[in-house]
């Protein structure tokens, strides 16, 4: 690492160059990141760039990270991310002069229980459809690749022939390299203070040598990144939190280790091993975490990255159970190198929801080198044009809230995550720490009566409700990839809201209020919106916020309050999202009022065919269709509170209403409602009844199904856009040429045939979909589907060309004339194809060919 | 209560009572402690020993005088044979009765005796910051007296900023350590508040009001308050903060100052309260009592970087330092007020005539009596022989009929001898002062300051920073450094038996063996002597652990800077 420190001739000589004076773009920190989007920056054509390191070059977290590059990821951003980085390092060399360490090595991801297998299998299906080589592979095959191991607890390995080591220090200095080539100037031992904003845009920074005027900021600070957040004139928010990480290097063996040795990744045992130099370097992620840096940048604490043996010793165990042979090897060093974990487990990239111009990566999770190449194309796209050729929603900054920034929440959640990086990756996983941030006002009620909850975005949300005298299994035995523990639970509530009325305290949605003094508030959400809002007051309209190309920013329904003003509602985690979307596309008018109004009333969702009387009766207004049809919004008294908002829909497709109640009255209402409506049967339940019978009645869900890269010709929703409303909106010409051309992929609803529900593995998301034996797409979401008897998953269909790989349209010709199966780790279940819902509300069961091909209509 | 004060504490030199359990010299012991295990001897030996106690606690004066001649340091050897003869002759009678059977405490009943009085408070955090300079404390108390005679409190100003806390060593009797561990805060608090806090004080108590909250007490359920005299203290501390409010200077309140008047305070109300009695007998039983024991006091007085200790007596404070090589070094925070301090010896020669010189100290102790040089109550040290006297005739006649009491000191010719005024020392806090050590001489006299230091340091730091395993330049193989890990990993589970650092030092105080580690053993053997032969191998042992929190005492600091 030393000789080729000396390599890095770019900024490195003794005197320092003066800074100038202003730049397009100032890049912070000469990381992998930060020298990964200046490369990538310059290569779009962008030059007049400016990267600082507070340091030398490399010589963070980035020079004492183990450079193993695996593609081995169960989020498909992360894996094409780690896909381009390998790639892109693979020709590095050959590019820049520079060598960078590179050495296909191969990886083999261990398993020692048969769950761990299905995870492994799960990877490899994914894999395997993006033509990335890999393969599950026996124990003894194991042992015939890596001379060292000892297989007698393996059940089976992933085996991941591309995987590569290099040495990341001079992945980056190649990549510095290539980009002052290329006309980036890069300045070490030169530190920012602070970011200068005026009026919400980046206009320059503030270092220890000067000020530098710039448009565009790009934190890649790594595990500083979230105090330079917080010293902008206008704190971003960046959460991520540092934890000490250690690996050891020894001497080389008797018989030095060949460098193309596989990569050992043994997640059971916490541990990864890899060659170095003739002998090893192991390192791994405990159970016990040591969070560091919580109250920012502490010099006692740097000086006190010692080597921690005793901290060590359960992975150093693993070691020697892994490779008994090394007990001889010697020690050279135990390495304490901290890394930034993020509250999710996902990097953080993009731009700040409240500082235009100002972008940030970082929060790698320990895959700082396998994201890399990946993360930083994916940002210079972003930034140079507005979007990146991908969907990066999951590692979207704007994922996140302010409030995710509280220090001990981050340290309490990274404490939670870093262990995770090994755990088990299970479907349905709720994260421990950090909970009850947000809750309703209804929450120890509900609590009481049994709900379990699970968070989004903060705020608690009931899954479903324990019957009293019923236990359900220990957190960590209920993990599971088969058929879960609350199956009939949940079922019995799916029951009771198709026969009699459920309640689900649905209070986590984004709403908000837009109002104006005269037209301005309808005449911006026509712009911003497909459908047409300029509808009675008191209608309801479901429709998209789209992009340029027409892919969905943002999934709502939209109230017409009165004339002037609306109510919207919005997936949960689009609080901040949406919030952005709407300020930067407004016009900055006083008389236009946009406000947050998601703290002030509870949501509850009464879903089932006795929502009806239950409303009537404790309000004494007809409350049938004839008076109160499909997407309408009243305000009414029920109980003695008055102004509750009532909607008739249910974001699930079956009768029922949506109640918005002022947060004072929230308790008063839930008791009425549950006191009368005991006579028709009512109950409570949770999200995952919801989400069945949503996914049966082909609801499509943003952030899970939808995303800015879908349009809503591609999920059946034409007849929520109106391409003749009169007025232009965002995203109207894509559409139209969409509808002229046609849509290169299609939603679509899967039927699990052979799928045995007790027996089988459960479909998650993110199975491949094979039609006539060819990969034509992935599921998006599933759920067991309590009427239809079978499982559900929904996914888009794309058509590839044969020869070519090329994507053509897709008809609903096609989609319908095709023998379909859906993958599961491997497995291959047949599947019955449907572009519409089911017409009926399954109040009795249909036969088959009657269920197919009825119109949705614009319900 | 004990209604006859074992004058121990006055009577038999502390430090030479300790007997060396296990020193080579002395073999006999070591075997005769299985039989003691057995527990109807146990009951017969307390018949036996008894009568020891008994010929201890109610001396003649002559005999007394004489009796602590006997016990001086220079006739160590006669006694530290005197209970041994005793024992062996005790045996040598058990012995055809019954066989010797072995039995040792197990594991938790050690750890049950040894937590029975552990107390622990942590600072609450605010926004997930604690902005206190005390993360928190660990307090714990093993007692060698039946009842047990120290005391400690612990409370939170709540008026003004900061925390105090305390030891207290009784003598004669645990009476005068248990008001001071109520009382003395009161004083100090009140010394400290501003001019307009008291009137608005004495405003709530003259209309009736309720009242500000003074102090939030952090006490353990054993850690009592007298209901009967509450009435009678609160009066004289109204009576105190009445004067203070007369007295108004209008100056800024010195810590140091408070400190001081408040210990003179109370000790002074201590002395009138007993001349003055109580209509109710109880009461004036007990003011009695009080004034007639004694108790040193060891207080801290912490607010931000500022710690003040006020102390009056022979117990400690201790500042566990942690040096930048990681090692641990003790900064002394208080003087011992006893024979082994030149410059106490001094003030007490300059304070009495010439001719007094020669007895003023003798043994080591003050007139030849008493061991620490300063103290609460105690008023025979305190008052004229004749105020003594008059007293004591009014008295009730419990009191008449004590020896001790009516006995004299001899060359008692200009009192007072003793005085309770405290020496109080200030010491801003430094990011590498890691946490103070308060504790009761039965700590100090087993266990030298820098050892006390190092457990306690290395228990907070955790086995991390106890001896970090560095490989450096030498040659460790994978499997070597695997078994030390192992061994060691076993080795620091018994650590985390306690969570509570004074624990932690007791477990250490009364079963360090000679290499320095716990010897579970000789924990067992200490803690299961019966209640009349403990105090002849350990003294009360009280202890205080504050933690401090370097982030903010850095942070003040800074500020300061």
């Amino acid at each position: 690492m030393a000789s080729s420190r000396n390599s890095a001739t770019i900024a490195t000589e003794p005197h320092l160059i003066s800074l100038p004076a202003q730049a397009q773009v100032v890049v912070c920190g000469g990381g992998i990141m930060g020298t990964s989007v200046a490369y990538h920056l310059a290569k779009l054509g962008w030059k007049d760039i400016v990267l600082l390191e507070q340091g030398r070059l490399a010589a963070g977290t980035t020079r004492f990270c183990a450079g193993i590059v695996s593609t081995a990821r169960h989020v498909s951003i992360e894996l094409k991310m780690a896909d381009y980085s390998s790639k892109l390092y693979q020709q590095l060399e050959q590019e820049t002069g520079i060598k960078t360490g590179y050495m296909k090595t191969s990886s083999i991801s261990l398993a020692q229980t048969q769950d761990r297998l299905i995870s492994l299998k799960r990877i490899a299906s994914t894999h395997k459809v993006m033509g990335i080589p890999c393969e599950i592979i026996t124990p003894k095959q194991v042992a015939q690749l890596h001379p060292l191991i000892n297989i007698h607890d393996l059940v089976g390995a992933l085996y991941m022939p591309e995987d590569a080591v290099v040495s990341s220090a001079d992945v980056s200095l190649a990549l510095a390299n290539a980009a002052s080539r290329n006309g980036v100037q890069i300045h070490d031992r030169t530190s920012i203070s602070h970011v200068l904003v005026q009026k919400g845009h980046v206009t320059g920074v503030e270092t220890d040598r000067g000020q530098i005027q710039c448009e565009y900021f790009v934190n890649c600070a790594g595990q500083w990144a979230y105090e330079l957040g917080l010293s902008s004139e206008e704190p971003v928010s960046i959460p991520l939190h540092a934890c000490e990480h250690f690996y050891l290097l020894t001497h080389p063996l008797k018989k030095p280790l060949e460098s193309s040795t596989p990569t050992i990744v043994d997640l059971d045992g916490r541990i990864y091993i890899r060659n170095w130099q003739g002998g090893i370097l192991s390192g791994g992620f405990e159970k016990n975490p040591k969070p560091i840096f919580t109250e920012g940048r502490n010099q006692l604490e740097i000086q006190n990255l010692h080597e921690d043996w005793d901290h060590f010793e359960p992975l150093l165990s693993a070691l020697l159970r892994r490779m008994p042979g090394l007990e001889a090897l010697e020690i050279m060093q135990l390495v304490n190198c901290p890394e930034s974990f993020t509250p999710d487990m996902r990097c953080i990239m993009g731009e700040s929801p409240t500082v235009q111009g100002y972008f940030v990566l970082a929060g790698m999770n320990s895959a700082g080198i396998s994201y890399g190449g990946g993360a930083g194309k994916y940002l210079a796209e972003w930034m140079v044009n507005g979007y990146p050729s991908e969907n990066v929603w999951p590692l979207d900054l704007k994922r996140f809230g302010a409030l995710q920034s509280s220090r001990t929440f981050l340290r309490h959640r990274v404490m939670e995550v870093m262990p995770l990086i090994c755990d088990l990756k299970v479907p349905r996983w709720d994260f421990q720490t950090g909970r009850q941030l947000r809750t309703s006002p209804l929450y120890d009620r509900l609590d009481a009566q049994g709900a379990r909850w699970m968070e989004k975005h903060g705020f608690e949300r009931p899954k479903y409700f324990v019957p009293p005298g019923k236990d359900l299994l220990a957190l960590d035995q209920s993990k599971t990839f088969y058929k879960p523990d609350w199956f009939d639970i949940v079922g019995s509530e799916v029951k009771c809201s198709k026969e009699a009325v459920c309640v689900i305290d649905m209070s986590s949605f984004t709403k908000f209020e837009i109002s104006s003094t005269g037209g301005q508030a309808l005449e911006v959400l026509q712009y911003l919106f497909s459908n047409d809002l300029d509808v009675p007051v008191g209608h309801i309209v479901h429709t998209g916020m789209l992009n340029e190309k027409g892919g969905y920013e943002n999934d709502c329904s939209i109230v017409r309050l009165n004339k002037r003003s609306f109510f919207m509602i919005s997936p949960t985690d689009q609080q901040v999202h949406c919030w952005t979307w709407l300020k930067k596309h407004m016009p900055s008018d006083s008389n236009l009022l946009l406000e947050d109004v998601t703290w002030k009333y509870t949501a509850l969702n009464l879903i089932g065919p006795r929502a009806v009387d239950v409303l009537s009766e404790l309000s004494y207004v007809p409350m049938t269709p004839e008076h109160f049809p499909s997407l309408f919004c009243k305000e009414m008294s029920v109980g003695y509170a008055n102004g509750i908002r009532v909607m008739s829909m249910t974001h699930t497709g079956e009768p029922g209403f949506m109640l918005y109640i002022p947060i004072e009255y929230a308790l008063h209402v839930y008791n009425e409602v549950m006191s009368v409506g005991q006579k028709y049967g009512i109950r409570n339940a949770g999200y995952y009844a919801l989400r069945s019978l949503r996914i049966e009645k082909f609801f499509a869900f943003w952030g899970q199904d939808l995303d800015a890269f879908t349009t809503p010709m591609e999920c059946g929703r034409e007849f929520r856009v109106k391409l003749e409303k009169g007025t232009d909106f965002i995203g109207r010409d894509a559409l139209m040429q969409q509808k002229q051309n046609g849509v290169y992929k299609r939603f679509t609803m899967f039927i699990l045939e052979d799928h045995d529900t007790d027996l089988d593995l459960w479909p998650w998301w993110g199975e491949p979909i094979y039609r006539n034996g060819c990969y034509v797409g992935k599921t998006t979401s599933s759920a067991y589907s309590y009427t239809l008897e079978r499982h559900v998953c929904l996914g888009f269909v794309q058509n590839f060309d044969k020869k070519t790989g090329e994507g053509l349209v897709v008809t609903p010709d096609f989609i319908n004339r095709g023998e379909y199966e859906i993958d599961i780790a491997g497995q291959r279940f047949q599947a019955k194809a449907k572009l519409y819902p089911f017409s009926s509300l399954f109040t009795q069961r249909r036969r088959k060919d009657e269920m197919e091909l009825s119109s949705y209509q614009g319900k | 209560m004990c209604v006859c004060p074992g004058p121990r504490r006055i009577a038999i030199p502390v430090r030479s009572s300790r007997l060396p359990l296990f020193s080579d010299a002395m073999p006999a012991p070591t075997h005769l402690f299985p039989l003691i295990r057995n527990c109807e001897i146990g009951r017969l030996s307390s018949a036996v020993c008894y009568c020891h106690h008994k010929h201890l606690c109610c001396l003649s004066p002559p005999h007394f005088a004489h009796n602590h001649l006997r016990y001086a340091p220079q006739k160590k050897f006669a006694t530290l044979h005197r209970p041994k003869e005793n024992f062996n002759q005790f045996i040598h009678a058990r012995s055809y009765v019954s066989t010797p059977q072995k039995f040792y405490l197990t594991p938790p009943q050690v750890n049950s005796i040894l937590k029975a009085n552990e107390y622990s408070f942590k600072v609450p955090e605010f926004d997930g910051k604690n902005v206190s300079s005390i993360l928190g404390f660990d307090s714990n108390q093993l007692p060698a007296n039946a009842p047990i005679e120290d005391r400690r409190s612990a409370a939170t100003c709540l008026q003004t900023r900061g925390m105090l806390l305390g030891v207290f060593d009784g003598h004669a009797g645990c009476a005068c350590a248990q008001a001071v561990s109520e009382r003395l805060f009161y004083y100090i608090a009140v010394s400290l508040l501003p001019h307009e806090t008291l009137l608005e004080i004495e405003n709530a108590v003259e209309s009736g009001r309720a009242l500000l909250p003074i102090l939030q007490w952090h006490k353990h359920p054993n850690d009592y308050f007298s209901k009967e005299a509450s009435k009678l203290y609160f009066n004289s501390l109204r009576t105190y903060w009445q004067e203070l409010i007369d007295l108004n200077t209008g100056e800024t309140i010195d810590v140091k100052e408070a400190l001081i008047n408040a210990f003179k305070r109370l000790d002074n109300d201590i002395s009138l309260e007993a001349q003055v009695g109580d209509p109710n007998s109880f009461l004036n039983y007990l003011v009695l009592r009080v004034a007639f024991s004694g108790a040193t006091a060891c207080v801290a007085h912490v607010d931000g970087v500022d710690l003040h200790i006020a102390n009056t007596g022979d117990s400690r404070a201790m500042l566990g330092v942690q040096e930048e090589d990681g090692s641990w070094s003790a900064l002394n925070l208080s003087y011992d007020h006893n024979a082994q301090n030149e410059r106490e010896i001094e003030r007490i020669k300059s304070e009495h005539p010439k001719a007094e010189e020669k007895s003023l100290v003798k043994q080591d102790r003050l007139l030849g009596l008493l061991m620490p040089f300063r103290a609460f109550g105690d008023v025979k040290f305190k008052w004229s022989i004749d105020l003594q006297k008059r007293v004591i005739e009014s008295g009730p006649d419990q009191l008449n009929d004590n020896e001790y009491t009516k006995f004299i000191p001899p060359n008692y010719h200009t009192p007072p001898y003793l005085t309770a005024e405290p020496e109080v020392i200030h010491h801003k806090l430094r990011p590498q002062d890691k946490f103070l050590v308060l504790a009761t001489d039965g700590l100090w006299e087993t266990m030298h300051r820098q050892d006390v230091v190092r457990i306690v340091g290395e228990y907070l730091t955790g086995v991390h920073h106890q001896q970090p395993i560095a490989v450096g330049g030498y040659k460790v193989t994978l499997g070597q450094m695997h078994c030390l890990l192992t061994e060691r990993r076993t080795r620091i589970s018994s650590v985390f038996e306690d969570q509570n650092a004074a624990t932690h030092l007791i477990r250490h105080a009364v079963g360090n063996n000679e290499f320095g580690t716990v010897d579970h053993e000789r924990l067992s053997k200490m803690l299961s002597l019966p209640e009349e032969l403990a105090r002849m191998y350990r003294d009360d042992i009280t202890i205080i652990v504050v933690q401090f929190n370097s982030h903010v005492v850095g942070a003040c600091q800074n500020e300061e800077l």
